[in-house]
């Protein structure tokens, strides 16, 4: 690992200033991706901006139909909340099933999200809620800022502060786990808002989570699995790794997207 | 370049000049020379890394030294009481055979340590789902989750 510069700045203001004048600087969440990515020098800050003595960042409110999620919150924190749990269980089981316990220990919501892995978790539940990401400078709807594989709309230095998750009338998350890395090879998030049914993508994308509006039309004039299991998801935009191949993930889709439904009928 | 960290490792103060990138493993055992503090695979996976962090289990190669700071850090030296009596999760262990080579013993215990007050008289199928940051290549697990068994209801 190249070395950086660290600082712990205890506002979101000096943490702003920080990450905007260094060219090279990245802000440090629970490091269960970043360091890694230090050690393979995928990433090689000048310096670190560590967020964990921020105030105001942590933490799980309702406010109006919205469950709102500081970014330093973490997934073992969201997995344990009684107001999550009784709100929106669909999102306090998704947390619960990140990775392994200790990662969950350490492991946040902003982190997550500002990394935007494709195989990762979040994603869907922002996109699939049709969530509002805070930053330290505007709010971003959950549609416009996922915009590609590991890419977000954040610009330069900005920080997530929290995300607003609208209670949903019902909601379920179904993920097919790749069993040695717990990360999603397909994961399917489906809800019934007061927009109508969203069902959001995760693992399978080439460019990462995405909707398939093709379920939401179906699901919004019968919200029933067999109204999803017959739509099929072209595999010509998905993944092929050594873990499944692109036909092999078309297929999960549609059979996880039922099971999801399914669950949140409460099946 | 470098950075001044201070925390608290088994109710001890202790404060050092570190490189930055200094990893939480790499401070409690290079600097530390606590070295019950194993390093299985260096990328997060194994948990033989395993520490507890302001009473939470948490992998030491996948955090710096600097995240640590002003936290109570408990590694397997410890455990033990002061007059060396083990602890109930150690007793559990050797006396369930619950390690063979025993390199991730150390974070096995600790990882099973915080679930005490988490599980009340958890099923063998919720031991082996609590433990799945903890890898084990030589044991098959079976002696583990019986120790873990054990040793959660020994810690009342
Ligand atoms: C063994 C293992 C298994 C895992 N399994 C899963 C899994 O099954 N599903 C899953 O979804 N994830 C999984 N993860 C990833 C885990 O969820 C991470 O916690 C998450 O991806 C990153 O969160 P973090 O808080 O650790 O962020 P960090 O690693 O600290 O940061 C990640 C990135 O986000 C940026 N960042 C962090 N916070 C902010 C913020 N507030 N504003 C702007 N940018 C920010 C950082 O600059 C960095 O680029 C796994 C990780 C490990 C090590
Ligand atoms: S050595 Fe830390 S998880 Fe393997
Ligand atoms: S006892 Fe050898 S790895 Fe577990």
């Amino acid at each position: 690992m190249l070395n950086f510069n660290y600082h712990r700045p205890q506002s979101l203001a000096e943490a702003a200033s920080l990450l905007g004048a260094k060219a090279e600087g990245k802000a440090l969440a629970g490091g269960q991706t970043l360091v890694a990515a230090l050690k393979l020098r995928l990433a090689g800050p000048t310096d670190l901006v560590d967020l964990a003595g921020v105030g105001g960042l942590k933490g799980i409110s309702r406010e109006g139909n919205n469950i709102k999620i500081g970014a330093m919150t973490t997934h073992a924190e969201v997995a344990a909340s009684s107001e999550v749990k009784s709100a929106i269980p669909a999102l306090a089981a998704l947390a619960g099933e990140i990775g392994d316990r200790q990662v969950r220990n350490r492991g946040t919501l902003g982190g997550s999200i500002a990394n935007n892995d494709p195989a990762a978790d979040y994603p869907g539940a922002v996109l699939g809620l049709g969530a509002t990401v805070h930053t330290n400078k505007r709010s971003i709807a959950a549609d416009d800022f996922f915009t590609g594989l590991f890419g977000t709309a954040l610009g330069a230095g900005e920080i997530i502060t929290a995300v607003s998750f609208p209670v949903p009338k019902r909601a379920a998350y179904v993920k097919f786990k790749n069993q040695a890395s717990r990360f999603a090879l397909v994961g399917i998030f489906v809800a019934e808002t007061a927009a109508g049914p969203r069902v959001a993508v995760t693992g399978a994308g080439q460019s990462g989570v995405f909707r398939v509006a093709a379920m939401e039309t179906a699901l919004a004039k019968d919200f029933s699995p067999a109204a999803v299991t017959g739509v099929k998801v072209a595999a010509q935009n998905l993944n092929s790794d050594l873990h499944a191949t692109a036909d092999y993930r078309a297929a999960l889709i549609s059979v996880l997207a039922g099971r999801a439904v399914n669950q949140a009928r409460g099946g | 370049m470098s950075t001044r960290i201070s925390m608290t490792v088994n109710g001890k103060a202790v404060s050092a000049e570190v490189e930055e990138r200094t990893l939480l493993a790499a401070f409690l055992r290079e600097h530390l020379r606590l070295t019950g503090t194993h390093v299985g695979c260096d990328t997060g996976h194994c948990g033989a890394c395993t520490v507890l962090l302001d009473g939470k289990a948490v992998k030491s190669c996948n955090m710096l030294a600097a995240q640590a700071q002003g936290a109570n850090v408990t590694t397997i030296e410890g455990l033990a009481a002061a007059d060396g009596e083990m602890h109930p999760m150690q007793v559990a262990f050797k006396a369930s055979h619950g390690l063979q080579c025993g390199f991730c013993t150390p974070g096995m215990v600790l990882s099973a340590v915080e679930l005490a007050g988490k599980l009340k008289n958890p099923s063998e199928a919720q031991i082996r789902e609590a433990l799945d940051g903890n890898y084990c290549r030589c044991t098959g697990y079976h002696n583990i989750v019986k120790a873990v068994q054990t040793g959660l209801a020994n810690m009342g």
